[in-house]
């Protein structure tokens, strides 16, 4: 295998693992209004990822930069082409992140529902996003000869408005339903009683609706760019979202989550599957199209960022892993506290 | 007629708008970096005096500087993100260029620290009453090591720019390739900035810890907590101002050997000069080229430079005629009052800092604790003075590197995406300035009020089980 491959794969990895991770984040916040019946509940529902938002949150930034070291080329395209995109991205996971730790810190309703609305639409906004980001690399951007974006100049909205075509929206409304029932269906995992009961209810509806959404989406994906490997990935994706929610209804929750990570973790793969080896074939001609060979970073330095991989990954996962083992337990309305923080 | 106008928005200076979004959110960015790396280390010095001693008013210093601590961290994390994005949003030639070199340590930034920091920072906040007393001791260590670390792959980053190593220019693709990533880490620029940096944070968190107690003893309230947090500021601050002193003048020393344009230009120096001495001001002519008034110190500069009374400092207008034969025709010199004013101000103010402490080191020796009340409000009204000075000190290191982005490689002009339109960089400029004025004021607000509140009367009022939640 050479090193550009294996940096294609470290790139999925870290890209698999931010969805799977921050993806449960994603939909724990939209849950918040619906699941909720009072304060103590949306309580409860925010310390179920208190302890892990920002670890998880941090994939992305690893993700970054990992696509900054192994293909400067692809890094330098992608971010400056979805320009607009990203900086909602980036204002909504500012958002997001600063209502979590300050909600807290006052008392009346109205600084507490400002700070909900921030964390809701923070945790919404970049669910549908990042589907219409990846959906547009897969279908294919307007690249020209120096891999800059084309046509992408129009008055006030830059390339937003390119972005939302039907392919890429229909993206953005899988990601948004699938990380909206992962993030309920982790909330059943995590919570008790009447709570519990309501995440599950609207996981079913939510999943049923994202099922059917990601079925048309990986069609769509599979007839586009037709291979063996692409259909055997996207069939486990729809094989294991359906399973999750049998089981969701089962009230097997810890099955129904595990499935849930598998779909995630293959419905993302499906992305990269598709495109490799390209990394953003361009729609202008097949010649303009960044590729693992000339988007990646020299010999040298993807030698040395394998060692550094190869050292902290797998460090990585074992002590995140371990802090998930120690906030194991549920949350539950008893241990909110009456006053104070 | 509406839509020529939008044709004029959409020729804006792109490079303009995007060094000005450059400076707005990494100085932003930089106004939570200090606090974090110092404050965290003062957490985790409390909590283990805690630990060994036992007494109950280092948990409560412990928990109430976390708090502090925590209100702060969270808008690092999340204007953290915004840093990373921009280089491939606004600079993607930039990006192409260097990134077979500058994406490394940032790549390694996030995979040995950012991942640490950010799970040992949940443990530390939620682990409370889940982990061991040492475990839970050892979550913000292992946090402050995070934050550390990560201070010295940004600072390798950055030292590339101004003096870049390790690398070999790829004329076919067009861009410098690493070949020596060692010599990147161990660039005699990053090597010195980065105690500089981490001296001169923890003076910034122990001048507010030093604030803070002022704030409470000046009431009269929680004397025996307080006296042992001032004592620890106080400390701290002098030994931080010595190691700043120390770093920052070996780092001029680097400065001189890299990039002799930046030294000139932070004295005004225009003629090479043996003996050269330091002015503390200077009242010139408009255009910077006459100077009509000014208070030196003999020989001060050339000592600065070179270690020697006698050391010849190069003046800008011999390194400009060098640089053009060098590099071609072109405009060498940064803006010379700005060099200028922010380094003398970044100086300035540092000391001015550790006068404070050493003042009231003085006045709280032995077994007379109470300071007089005028020291506790020039403590609390001198807290701001080492963040302004890093902030100063930082727009000083990269103001005085242009016209270039990357040291005699590539121009700052030359490094802006050619993809991206002036009004795209505009809506995101004024939707950050936006956004981070509002969080300004509320951060400040909840970091005010956690600062007057003071630490709780018990620190571990209720049953273990409820301190599972932090939220």
């Amino acid at each position: 295998m050479e090193l550009n491959q294996v940096w294609f794969v470290i790139v999925a990895f870290m890209f698999v693992g931010y969805f799977v991770l921050d993806g449960f984040d994603f939909g724990v916040g939209m849950a918040l209004p619906f699941v909720s019946k009072d304060e103590t509940d949306r309580r409860v529902v925010i310390n179920t990822i208190g302890p892990v938002w920002d670890l998880n949150e941090t994939w992305v930034i690893v993700a970054g930069a990992s696509l900054f070291a192994a293909f400067p080329e692809w890094y330098a395209s992608l971010f400056s082409g979805f320009y607009l995109a990203l900086f909602l991205l980036l204002a909504s996971l500012i958002a997001r992140g600063v209502a979590f730790e300050y909600r807290g810190k006052g008392d009346s309703t109205r600084w507490k529902s400002t700070f909900d609305w921030m964390i809701i639409l923070g945790s919404a906004l970049p669910a549908l996003l990042w589907g219409v980001a990846f959906a547009n690399i897969v279908q294919g951007v307007p690249l020209n000869e120096d891999h800059i974006f084309q046509g992408y100049d129009i008055p006030l909205v830059g390339g937003l408005l390119v972005l939302l075509n039907p392919y890429g929206l229909l993206g953005g409304l899988v990601t948004l339903t699938l990380f909206f029932t992962h993030g309920l269906i982790f909330l059943t995992l995590k919570t008790e009683g009447e709570l519990k009961e309501r995440a599950r209810a609207l996981a079913s509806k939510v999943g049923a609706l994202a099922t059917l959404l990601a079925a048309v989406f990986l069609a769509w994906t599979v007839a586009n760019d037709f291979s063996v490997e692409l259909l055997a990935v996207s069939t486990v994706a729809a094989v294991t979202l359906v399973s999750a929610l049998v089981l969701n209804l089962a009230r097997r929750e810890g099955l129904s989550f595990g499935l849930m990570v598998v779909t995630i973790i293959a419905a993302i793969s499906s992305l990269f599957v598709a495109l490799f080896p390209n990394v953003m074939p361009s729609t202008i001609d097949q010649a303009f199209s960044l590729t693992i060979e000339n988007a990646s970073s020299s010999q040298y330095t993807l030698e040395v960022m394998t060692w550094v991989g190869v050292f902290m990954i797998p460090l990585v996962v074992a002590y995140q892993s371990w802090t998930y083992w120690v906030f194991r337990k549920r949350i539950t309305r008893e241990q909110i506290p009456t006053h104070g923080h | 007629m509406f839509s020529n106008s939008l044709v004029i928005l959409n020729e804006l200076d792109t490079l303009s708008l995007a060094r000005w979004q450059f400076g707005l959110t990494t100085i932003y960015h930089f106004l939570f970096v200090p606090l974090t790396i110092g404050m965290v280390l003062l957490v985790a010095i409390l909590q283990t005096a805690w630990v060994r001693t036992g007494k109950e008013k280092y948990l409560k210093l412990t928990k109430f500087f976390g708090k502090i601590f925590l209100i702060n961290f969270a808008m690092g994390v999340v204007t953290g993100i915004v840093q990373e994005f921009q280089f491939g949003m606004n600079w993607s030639d930039y990006s192409r260029f260097v990134g077979d070199v500058f994406g490394a340590p940032l790549a390694m930034e996030g995979l040995l620290a950012f991942f640490f920091e950010a799970t040992f920072i949940g443990l530390w906040i939620f682990g409370w009453d889940k982990l061991s007393k040492g475990l839970h001791l050892a979550t913000i260590w292992m946090t402050s090591f995070g934050v550390v670390l990560s201070a010295y792959f940004i600072l390798a980053a950055n030292a590339f720019m101004q003096n870049p190593v390790g690398f070999t220019i790829n004329e076919a693709k067009e861009r410098a390739e690493l070949t020596d990533i060692f010599a990147v880490l161990t660039n005699v620029v990053a090597v010195n900035q980065f105690p500089h940096t981490i001296f001169a944070s923890l003076m910034f968190a122990s001048a507010l810890m030093i604030a803070v107690s002022a704030y409470h003893l000046k009431r009269g309230q929680f004397e025996s907590e307080m006296r042992s947090s001032m004592k620890l500021g106080l400390w701290t601050s002098v030994v931080a101002s010595a190691g700043t002193v120390i770093s920052g003048d070996s780092l001029g020393i680097a400065m001189v050997n890299t990039q002799p344009m930046k030294m000139a230009a932070a004295e005004a120096l225009y003629e090479t000069t043996k003996e050269a001495s330091f002015s503390i001001f200077t009242i010139g002519s408009l255009d910077g080229t006459q100077e009509l008034f000014s208070v030196r110190i003999p020989y001060l500069l050339s000592f600065l430079s070179t270690h020697t009374l006698d050391g010849e400092v190069e003046g800008i207008n011999d390194l400009q005629a060098q640089y053009e034969v060098l590099y071609g025709a072109g405009e060498y010199a940064p803006v010379i009052w700005l060099t200028y004013w922010s380094f003398r101000l970044m100086i300035g103010m540092g000391m001015i800092s550790t006068l404070v402490a050493l003042m009231g080191l003085w006045l709280t020796r032995k077994k007379a604790p109470e300071a007089p009340k005028w020291f506790y409000n020039t403590a609390i009204w001198a807290a701001p003075l080492p963040l302004l000075a890093m902030s100063i000190g930082w727009i000083f290191t990269e103001m005085g590197r242009q016209p270039w982005v990357v040291f005699s490689l590539m121009k700052t002009a030359d490094g802006v995406s050619p993809g991206v339109t002036g009004i795209e960089i505009l809506v995101s400029l004024i939707g950050f300035t936006l956004i981070y004025g509002v969080l300004a004021v509320v951060e400040f607000k909840i970091l005010l009020e956690a600062i007057r509140k003071g630490p709780a009367e018990e620190a571990e009022p209720q049953p273990a089980s409820k301190m599972a939640v932090a939220y």
